[in-house]
């Protein structure tokens, strides 16, 4: 049984890998133009790893968070922009896989997204709430059996590319703000138009423009689950643990050409220590910090996983606001080192050291969700919550 | 003590509704209960109850209802008198 398994998850390295070579050569062009990474997204469905996540019923592999967290790793070290927009899909397919599999349409929709390797995007951001995606201001209507929604959606990400999109709203007209649901409308079910352009420092390739949103669906395409749930025990800690598995890929391709700048003087010079290598030491020692930091995360979260209440407790969603502030902002520091280390060639666009992508979109990691809302909410619970002092516990 | 607990929602529960209109049973999350206000509820409720919420009961779930509520401070409470 072990044998079985671990061939498999050779041979999705194997594919993965695959993808990233062909996402790696197009990276620069998709950052420079600002467009979608459509060559890495389409070896992606060629080697058909938008489904990955999906139990093997529905016609996915069943792959785990911790598999689907190396995949975008690896992505994150080719193209960061391909890597984002696959983990926001898998974000998505988390939620409904934990969240809708007790409704029919929502499991034929599963199986379609198999076959089909659709693309799924969300629109969870509004104009008016501040970015606070517990709250909407917008709210669905449900007239017999059909569901109509429309929403000012501030940002989508890969909205003009995208399949299908998961949309937020207040469950009725009479809703409170903080009372949501989520639904999924199909491409042929809804109109976007496009309010703001995504004209970015860097991420330039997520094309996460704003967009009118505008949608008609029959009513059982809303998740049965409050969003309030599927948020606290879903979508934070696996948009958590996977952005923070595609930030590890940056800032470890970073060090990777760091390594290869410090080799390359040292075999100049031999017997000399060139001088990056004691800042190479450094951020390699942050490197682990990081990537220790996303394993225990995904550890954490494979434990808890199908346990409502360890999912929804305080303690873990601290743990997992902690991955995400470390994750993003100890990246910045390692990818500082790196340019220290590999100086103007670092700096220089188009050479073997080039590291201002990695540091442009590096610097998106602090905004998406706000490091400041996100300490914000810990400093909340915190005022609570028992702090976990064991090692191990 | 459902009373008091009543009361403290009012105090700092956030709610759009007035408690008056909820029943012991009605989800509390649906009525506008935002995370933040139910750890607001929750140190008053610490603090008018005498009494500390344990890991366990740190979730959405404790705070669903005022029924919910009621019985994760009776379980305290009594705990702490046979202490």
């Amino acid at each position: 049984m072990n044998k079985i398994s671990s061939i498999e998850a050779m041979s999705l390295a194997e594919r993965v890998r695959r993808v990233a070579a062909v996402a790696a050569e197009f990276a620069d062009q998709a950052d420079q133009q600002g467009r979608f990474p459509r060559e890495g997204m389409d070896a992606a469905r060629a080697e058909r790893l938008m489904g990955i996540h999906i139990p093997i019923e529905s016609g996915g592999e069943g792959a785990t968070m911790s598999e689907v967290a190396e995949v975008c790793s690896i992505l994150g070290q080719a193209c960061a922009a391909t890597a984002m927009t696959y983990a926001m899909h898998q974000i998505q397919i988390a939620s409904l896989t934990d969240h809708a599999a007790e409704s029919a349409w929502h499991r034929t929709f599963l199986k379609r997204i198999c076959d089909e390797q659709l693309l799924i995007a969300s629109a969870t951001s509004e104009a008016g709430i501040g970015g606070n995606l517990r709250n909407s201001i917008c709210a669905i209507e449900v007239e017999g059996d059909i569901a109509r929604l429309e929403k000012d959606a501030t940002v989508i990400s890969y909205g003009a590319h995208a399949d299908a999109i998961l949309v937020t709203s207040r469950r009725n007209a009479n809703a409170p703000h903080s009372d949501q649901v989520a639904t999924v409308f199909t491409k042929d079910q809804y109109t976007l138009e496009r309010t703001s352009t995504w004209d970015t420092l860097g991420m330039r390739g997520t094309c996460s423009d704003g967009y009118l949103f505008r949608g008609e669906a029959p009513k059982n395409q809303i998740l049965p689950k409050p969003f309030a749930e599927i948020a606290a025990q879903s979508m934070l800690a696996v948009s958590h643990l996977l952005w923070g598995a595609l930030w590890f890929g940056i800032a470890a391709d970073a060090v990777s050409r760091a390594q290869a700048f410090v080799r390359a003087a040292a075999r100049k010079s031999p017997g000399q220590t060139p001088p990056g290598a004691l800042r190479l030491a450094e951020a390699s020692s942050l490197l682990q910090l990081v990537k220790s930091n996303v394993v225990a995360g995904l550890q954490q979260f494979e434990t808890s996983a199908g346990d409502p209440d360890a999912l929804s407790a305080m303690g873990f969603a601290v743990a997992m606001n902690n991955i995400k502030i470390g994750t993003s902002q100890t990246i910045l520091t390692i990818i500082n080192h790196c340019m220290l280390i590999c100086g103007i060639y670092g700096y220089k666009n188009g050479t073997p050291y080039s590291l201002g992508r990695h540091l442009r979109d590096a610097h998106s990691a602090q905004l998406m969700i706000s490091n400041d809302r996100i300490l914000g909410n810990t400093s909340t619970m915190l005022l609570v919550q028992k702090q976990e002092t064991s090692l191990l516990g | 003590m459902n009373s008091t607990v009543r009361g403290l929602i009012a105090k700092h529960g956030g709610l759009p509704v007035s408690v008056e209109t909820l029943a012991d049973d009605a989800d509390l999350y649906e009525a506008g209960l935002s995370s933040f206000a139910s750890v607001q509820l929750m140190l008053a409720l610490e603090d008018a109850f005498d009494v500390e919420f344990p890991e366990n009961l740190l979730n959405r779930k404790s705070f669903a209802s005022i029924a919910a509520i009621t019985a994760a401070v009776g379980s305290l409470v009594s705990d702490a008198q046979v202490a």
